[in-house]
């Protein structure tokens, strides 16, 4: 077996060698994805399907198809609504052309909900040099959404539309091979919104003598602009044995005042040239956007409004595992070989200022005063399975 | 009482007498810019790259895993971006 590994390691070297000369298309494949996410509340399937073909040597299509089917709601939403059921369908379809060391891909998402739409189209330029060294890659995308609220019920829609937003993203990314055993990869994006920026299902809070809870809900108001900026730096080193280990930081500030950190570890380990088992720990955390608040004072107490658990000061941990399969080996009609993939996450939400007003105060529940609930938290499950068919 | 002389008007260099100065600096830039470059020679020479090329070395095997994850996070997180397309959607509820 590694034999095997070494003459197919030699192959992929050669085929490197072969693509100093011009730059490549990766394989054709086909993927049929599903998914699972339970936790806080809400559960959510998605199904998807992907293809990819080169027509020629230096031109390729890419499509694909994902619905989202959500059940539940969260935390923030149950405080003011009933459950909701609703549907997301995802088509995307992208263009990719390679003229010597240049890959040029256009792109277009179209997903669409039954009170949110949204178009976005992108464009991005991948060139190598320095001897394949180092690859520079830059993108644009301008996304159009149409935000609506659902007034009526999961079952008997009434649709409002409320506004449209516009989003600008500008992409710089740089991989740099280091050493025979060593990348690098730094990747900077900018996104600037404007238009309607805040989430028509969630409410502030604000203390009000004459309601029985002592608070009340209302409307939140966000600014209509909003620039953020993200910065993510990632090694990947080769193991003195056959295996890779992944470290990543990602800096994120924006104009509404958040500030995130994210730090990352994978590890990658093949058995044979059968299975690939991968392990990751992932931690985020941010502070709080400057006009959020869990309690305000009183109504209209600022400009700007949101109680918004997103934009809350918290931190989550994610512990994941993913499997791979390689099955088909020696390809079946038309098809070269095949995957199939498991892949588990756990995730652990803290929120250090969005108390949990949905189940306090309530039949056999204690009752807080306002501003003194216990802090929210929840575990999520995501599970993904997969199978690639390359060909 | 002789009367001081004027001080001479101030008379700017033409920009003729500027350009070949400034067109030499410039080809000496534009020249060392060029040298710098020729001279980078790949450190790691194609047939080293036999582990680069194993695929656990490749920054994201499944793309569209990816994506869906990336969207899982960015409607749960106030942060966004950096890590590639996360598609669209408002992940409202």
């Amino acid at each position: 077996m590694q034999r095997t590994a070494s003459r197919i390691a030699v192959v992929a070297a050669l085929l490197l060698v072969r693509a100093t000369s011009a730059d490549v298309l990766p394989d054709d494949r086909a993927d049929l994805f599903y998914s699972k996410y339970s936790g806080g509340g809400m559960d959510i399937t998605g199904e998807s399907a992907l293809v990819r073909k080169k027509f020629t040597e230096n031109f390729a299509l890419e499509g694909s198809y994902f619905v989202d089917k959500v059940s539940g709601a969260s935390i923030d939403v149950l405080s003011q609504a009933s459950q909701i059921k609703d549907e997301r369908k995802q088509k995307s379809g992208t263009a990719e052309f390679v003229h010597d060391k240049t890959t040029y891909s256009l792109s277009y998402i179209n997903s669409v909900e039954r009170d949110y739409k949204s178009n976005t189209t992108s464009f991005s330029l991948k060139q190598d040099m320095f001897g394949d060294l180092t690859t520079l890659t830059l993108g644009y995308s301008h996304t159009d959404d149409t935000v609506g609220e659902n007034d009526g019920t999961a079952f008997v829609p009434i649709i409002v539309w409320l506004g449209h937003a516009q989003s600008i993203s500008y992409d710089v990314g740089l991989s740099q091979i280091v050493t025979k055993n060593w990348i690098a990869g730094l990747n900077v994006n900018v996104i600037t919104d404007n238009g309607y920026l805040a989430n028509p299902y969630r409410s502030y809070r604000y203390l009000d003598s004459s309601n029985a809870k002592g608070y009340s809900l209302a409307s939140q108001i966000y600014p209509d602009t909003r620039t953020s900026t993200a910065v993510q730096a990632e090694v990947k080193y080769y193991l003195p044995y056959r295996a890779a280990i992944t470290g990543s930081y990602r800096y994120f500030t924006d104009t509404w005042g958040l500030v995130g950190n994210t730090y990352e570890l994978d590890y990658t380990h093949p058995i044979s040239n059968i299975w690939i088992l991968e392990g990751r720990v992932r931690f985020y955390k941010q502070n709080s956007a400057d006009f959020y608040s869990d309690l305000y004072n009183y109504a209209g107490e600022y400009n700007f409004m949101a109680r918004d658990q997103d934009l809350a000061a918290g931190e989550n941990t994610t512990m994941g595992v993913k499997a791979t399969y390689a099955f088909l080996p020696d390809g079946w009609k038309m098809f070269k070989r095949a995957t199939a993939t498991f892949d588990i996450s756990r995730i652990e939400y803290k929120y250090l200022d969005f108390r949990n007003i949905k189940y306090y105060g309530v039949s056999s529940n204690p009752s807080y005063p306002p501003g003194t609930e216990p802090l929210y938290s929840f575990n999520a499950t995501v599970y993904q399975i997969y199978m690639s068919m390359f060909f | 009482m002789k009367s001081p002389r004027p001080a001479p008007p101030f008379r700017p260099v033409p920009p003729s007498c500027h350009a070949p100065r400034f067109r030499l600096a410039l080809s000496a830039v534009a020249l060392l810019l060029c040298a710098a470059c020729s001279n980078i020679q790949p450190w790691v020479k194609p047939y080293e790259r036999d582990r680069l090329a194993d695929p656990i070395m490749a920054w994201e095997r499944d793309a569209i895993s990816a994506e869906y994850m990336d969207h899982v996070r960015e409607v749960r997180e106030g942060s966004r971006g950096g890590t590639g397309a996360a598609g669209g959607g408002c992940g409202c509820n």
